[in-house]
Order: structure tokens, then C-alpha cells, then sequence
């Protein structure tokens, strides 16, 4: 028997351990598979009624494979290192926020 | 007199409301009933009747029809089909005016549609199947207070169904103890705890303690991880005045979901409190009560399709809709019909899922979906595949069962649950690889490896129970 250690959290994704680069790509695929518009988000020290962490430079209208993604990601982690980074999509049929995952957390613990 | 008055006495229904050659209007409310006729009545009679007793018609004619325009309100059966492999049943198709009906009111459609005819004794047995509401009528109704995108949003909560669980045991605990159980939950991983249905306030617990003790579980639960936290605060009340109250209380602590109880309160009052709750900002999560005594027999009462939907109308963010896969096991085509009729907004016809018209919601919000009932993190997968990111599920022994209690319990089930939306997204059949995904996940995670023993694998299958 154990206890549960106290964890923050970050929504989807983060209850499993840090994504390689190679796993993250594979969520990107999914995202554009949807036909979803990719973006980037990253914030310090989220709380969780942050609805809005500060957007990476715009969504990335015209990515078409999950490297550029990926790509901005890392310019991201390289300018923000002690921010948390998460990958989201947009619907603009639906006209809604559709998908968010974490891809980056600078104090991971096993999560 | 005779000649020039009114000529009085008992007409067969079908010469009025059977009318086979009528073709339904855009604005018409249809509904398709069961018909199951006494020994000697013809089909067409029984379903003459129905139409009549549910609209404008009565045993007799009086002379006051003569004031009105009959053509113009009466409801009109205009199909009659036999139930395929049932003797002595039929599928009878009832247009209704739409000056028949309040706006915005799903009371008023129910007591015409499922009123005194349902008594009626020319028939054995008699059941709603579905209903057809137009577009004209629809739009006179607010539907769910936010739906399923502003909740999305509201939660920060993406591209994952949502985790809840009822506390149990349902009936006896003090709400300091309640408290913990919601806290240790929470920190564990779920988005929602959830008070049983018939946690009003009662002697043990009363209303305002138990609200209190919940909201401050709620809040340290949030703070820690850093995610959303709600629990179903039940104001089901024994007067609306009281519903209202316990409504504003919650809000006033900072709640930011209650529940109802919407078959045993009403819809009346459901319909107040869906208002409410659109003014107030609260999320609106429905239980089901009493839907298997009006839903579970199969030629008599009103399937859960048209509950499902009056529900979408009167309004409500959540709604029990069974599992599949779990303890209260449906017929897997008819539930993913009427999982439809809560969550899209243009839903086709389809009579292998049980859907007889056409709906569109013009825009209305969906209603998420939750399934609750004998789920544990074996079921994951198939529930995954099933419901798809839109719903909620509800482990109640699945996620205070563990043996090491409510926060690792709760982890399990998030480790799951993320581990199946990992591996969908990447590709992978949960449906072939389900267990081999939860195995993997539980190689790293103790609290999940610790669920996997106790409960047992599942084999992942869809056989049908019910048919439609």
C-alpha cells in the first residue's frame, strides 16, 4: 500500500511520463489529422483557472507536418526553459478550442 | 332539431385521425408509437386513438368541434407499420399541429403526447418510441445551460472524456467524512466527484453541511494539483422554492456544477432550474431516476430516446446514459442513437439505431454524455472507443474499490484514461490492443498496477442483449 504522493498537474497528457520527440509527433499528426489549426501556449506558473497561457507567436495556420510543430516548440522551450508548454488545436468548424495536450514541464516529477 | 342541430353520438376514430394520404409538415411534431391493440381492434382504430386521445379528441363528439377548425389542431396518424417479428404490434406515425403545444415547455408536450391515452382501453400496451420536434418548436427552447463546448472551456479540459465517481456508501455518511472522500478522489486525478441521487438532506447529513464541506474538498483538491475540480452538489429539493436556494448557495461558495434529479422533480422544475443555472453560470449535470420504470419495458412506456431528448430541451449539461459495457448493459446500436440525440446537432433517421426522424437541434447545445455503473480501468479501452472524447465516466467501486483507497484509485483511472487517449491518438486499435495498453501503462504506475490485479481483464465485445 501506498500513498499518493501531492503532484500539480497539467490536464491531458500529464498524468503520463514526459513525451519523447517522437511521441510528440505522433500527437501532432493526430491534431492535424483532425483538420484541427495547431498553436502553441506557454505560461510560468499556471494556476488552474488560467484559461489563457501567453500564445506562442499566432496558431500555425499553414503547418502542415508535425516537425514544424515540433520545431516551435523547441524555439519556445529554448526562449521560455522554466515555462510550461502545451500543443492545442482549433476547430474553426466547430468554432471551438478542440484539443490541448502538455509537452513540457520543467519540474517533472514521474508525471 | 335534427335536421338543422347536431347529430350526436360515438364515431370511429379512424374516420377522423386516421388520415394515410396526410404528408407531415416542417412545423408538424411527429412521434412514433407502439401500438399494442386489444383482441378485435383493427390497427388502424388503436392507432386512430392515439392520435385523437392525444390531441383534440374524445369518446364522443360534442357539439362544440363544430366552433372549431378540426382540420387546423387535430393530430393525424399517417403511418401504420407492423413491428417486424412481433405479432400483434405496430409502429404508428402521429403528426401534430404545432399550434398544439406552449412554447418551451416539454410539460406541455408530454402530457398531450403521453397523457390519458396511455390508460386508454382499446389498447393492451403503448409505447413512445420517438419524437420529431420541429425546428419551429425547438428554437423556443433555451436546452442545456452551457453544453458540451462552454463546459470544454470553462473546465480547460481537451481532447479527453472527463473522470467523475460517486461517493459512497450512497446513504449515512456525516459530510465531514463525505468531504474527505470528494477530496481524496479529486486529488487523485478525477475531474468530478458526484453526490447520489438520493443524497438530499436528510438527517445525516444535512443540505448546507454537506455543500460546505464538499466545496472546501473541492478547492484544496484544486489547488494541489492544479486542474479544475467539480462535485455534483444534488439540490433536488422537495419544493422549487428549496431547489432555488440550495442552487444559490452552491454558487455562492463557489460550485461551479450542481445536480438534479430531473424524472422524480419534473420537468418543470428542471426547466427552472436549466434557467437558472444559464443566468447563474453553474454547470447543470442530470441524474435519471425513475427512467427504468417508464423506459425498460419494451411495449409499454417511452423509450429513454425521447427522455434523452426532452432533457436536451428542458435543459441540462449531463445525462446518464448508460455504460455498455458495465453492469446496466444496453443494446450498444440504440445507445450510441441516442448518445447522438444528446450530443449532435443534425441527427439523420436510422432505424438500426433506433432513431426513427430526423432531429435537428438548430444550433442547441449538447448534452455530454456519462456513463456510469460496474466500470473499472479494464473497461477503459472499450469506453474510450465507444464514447470517444465527449463523455463522462463515472467509476464509483471502480475508483473507491482500490485497495489502497480514493487517491489511488482515482490515479489508476487517469493513468488509463490518458494512456488509451495516448494511444488512439498514435494509432494504435484499442479495441485489439486495449489490455496490452492498460498492461504497459500499469508497468510504470503502481497505483494502476495495483486496480489491474483486483479487477479482472475484460474480453472486449459487443455482443447484443437487447434488441431494438
Amino acid at each position: 500500500m501506498q500513498t499518493l504522493p501531492k503532484e500539480r498537474h497539467y490536464e491531458t497528457l500529464s498524468y503520463l511520463p514526459p513525451m519523447t520527440d517522437q511521441q510528440i509527433l505522433k500527437q501532432i499528426q493526430y491534431l492535424l489529422a483532425q483538420g484541427y489549426i495547431p498553436a502553441i501556449e506557454f505560461e510560468k506558473d499556471p494556476t488552474p483557472t488560467d484559461h489563457h497561457w501567453t500564445l506562442w507567436k499566432l496558431p500555425l495556420f499553414n503547418a502542415t507536418t508535425p516537425q514544424e510543430v515540433l520545431n516551435e516548440v523547441r524555439e519556445c522551450k529554448a526562449q521560455y526553459p522554466d515555462h510550461y508548454i502545451r500543443v492545442i488545436g482549433f476547430d474553426n468548424i466547430r468554432q471551438c478550442q478542440a484539443l490541448s495536450f502538455i509537452v513540457y514541464k520543467p519540474n517533472a516529477s514521474r508525471f | 332539431m335534427a335536421q338543422v342541430g347536431f347529430k350526436a353520438g360515438v364515431q370511429d376514430y379512424r374516420l377522423t385521425y386516421y388520415t394515410p394520404d396526410y404528408t407531415p409538415k416542417d412545423t408538424d411534431l411527429l412521434a412514433c408509437f407502439r401500438v399494442t391493440p386489444q383482441p378485435g381492434v383493427p390497427p388502424e382504430e388503436a392507432a386512430a386513438a392515439v392520435a385523437a386521445e392525444s390531441s383534440t379528441g374524445t369518446w364522443t363528439t360534442v357539439w362544440t368541434d363544430n366552433l372549431t377548425d378540426l382540420e387546423r389542431y387535430k393530430g393525424r396518424c399517417y403511418n401504420i407499420e407492423p413491428v417486424p417479428g412481433e405479432e400483434n404490434q405496430y409502429f404508428a406515425f402521429v403528426a401534430y399541429p404545432l399550434d398544439l403545444f406552449e412554447e418551451g415547455s416539454v410539460t406541455n408536450i408530454l402530457t398531450s403526447l403521453v397523457g390519458n391515452v396511455f390508460g386508454f382501453k382499446a389498447l393492451r400496451a403503448l409505447r413512445l418510441e420517438d419524437i420529431r420536434v420541429p425546428v419551429a418548436l425547438v428554437k423556443t427552447f433555451q436546452g442545456p445551460p452551457h453544453g458540451i463546448v462552454v463546459e470544454r472551456d470553462k473546465l480547460n479540459k481537451y481532447g479527453r472524456p472527463l473522470l467523475g465517481c460517486t461517493i459512497k456508501p450512497k446513504l449515512g455518511l456525516s459530510a465531514k467524512n463525505y468531504g474527505r472522500a470528494v477530496y481524496e478522489c479529486l486529488r487523485g486525478g478525477l475531474d468530478f466527484t458526484k453526490d447520489d441521487e438520493n443524497i438530499n438532506s436528510q438527517p445525516f447529513m444535512r443540505w448546507r453541511d454537506r455543500f460546505l464541506f464538499v466545496q472546501e474538498a473541492v478547492q484544496k483538491a484544486q489547488a494541489e494539483t492544479g486542474e479544475i475540480k467539480g462535485h455534483y452538489l444534488n439540490v433536488t429539493a422537495p419544493t422549487c422554492e428549496e431547489m432555488l436556494k440550495r442552487a444559490e448557495f452552491a454558487k455562492e461558495i463557489g460550485a461551479i456544477i450542481i445536480m438534479h434529479d430531473f424524472l422524480t422533480a419534473g420537468f418543470t422544475a428542471n426547466t427552472t432550474l436549466a434557467k437558472w443555472c444559464r443566468d447563474n453560470g453553474v454547470l447543470l449535470h442530470i441524474h435519471r431516476a425513475m427512467h427504468a420504470v417508464i423506459d425498460r419495458q419494451k411495449n409499454h412506456g417511452i423509450h429513454f430516446r425521447v427522455l434523452a431528448k426532452c432533457l436536451r430541451l428542458s435543459g441540462g449539461d449531463h445525462l446518464h446514459s448508460g455504460t455498455v459495457v458495465g453492469k446496466l448493459e444496453g443494446d450498444r446500436a440504440a445507445t450510441l442513437g441516442f448518445i447522438d440525440l444528446m450530443r449532435e446537432d443534425y441527427v439523420e433517421e436510422d432505424r438500426s439505431r433506433g432513431i426513427f426522424f430526423t432531429q435537428d437541434y438548430a444550433s442547441m447545445p449538447g448534452v455530454l454524455p456519462v456513463a456510469s455503473g460496474g466500470i473499472h480501468v479494464w473497461h477503459m479501452p472499450a469506453l474510450l472507443e465507444i464514447f470517444g472524447d465527449d463523455a463522462c465516466f463515472q467509476f464509483g467501486g471502480g475508483t473507491l474499490g482500490h485497495p489502497w483507497g480514493n487517491a489511488p484509485g482515482a490515479t489508476a483511472n487517469r493513468v488509463a484514461l490518458e494512456a488509451c487517449v495516448q494511444a488512439r491518438n498514435e494509432g494504435r486499435s484499442l479495441a485489439r490492443e486495449g489490455n496490452e495498453i492498460i498492461k504497459e501503462a500499469a508497468r510504470w504506475c503502481p497505483e494502476l498496477a495495483a486496480a489491474c490485479e483486483l479487477w479482472k481483464e475484460i474480453k472486449f465485445e459487443f455482443d447484443t442483449v437487447d434488441t431494438l
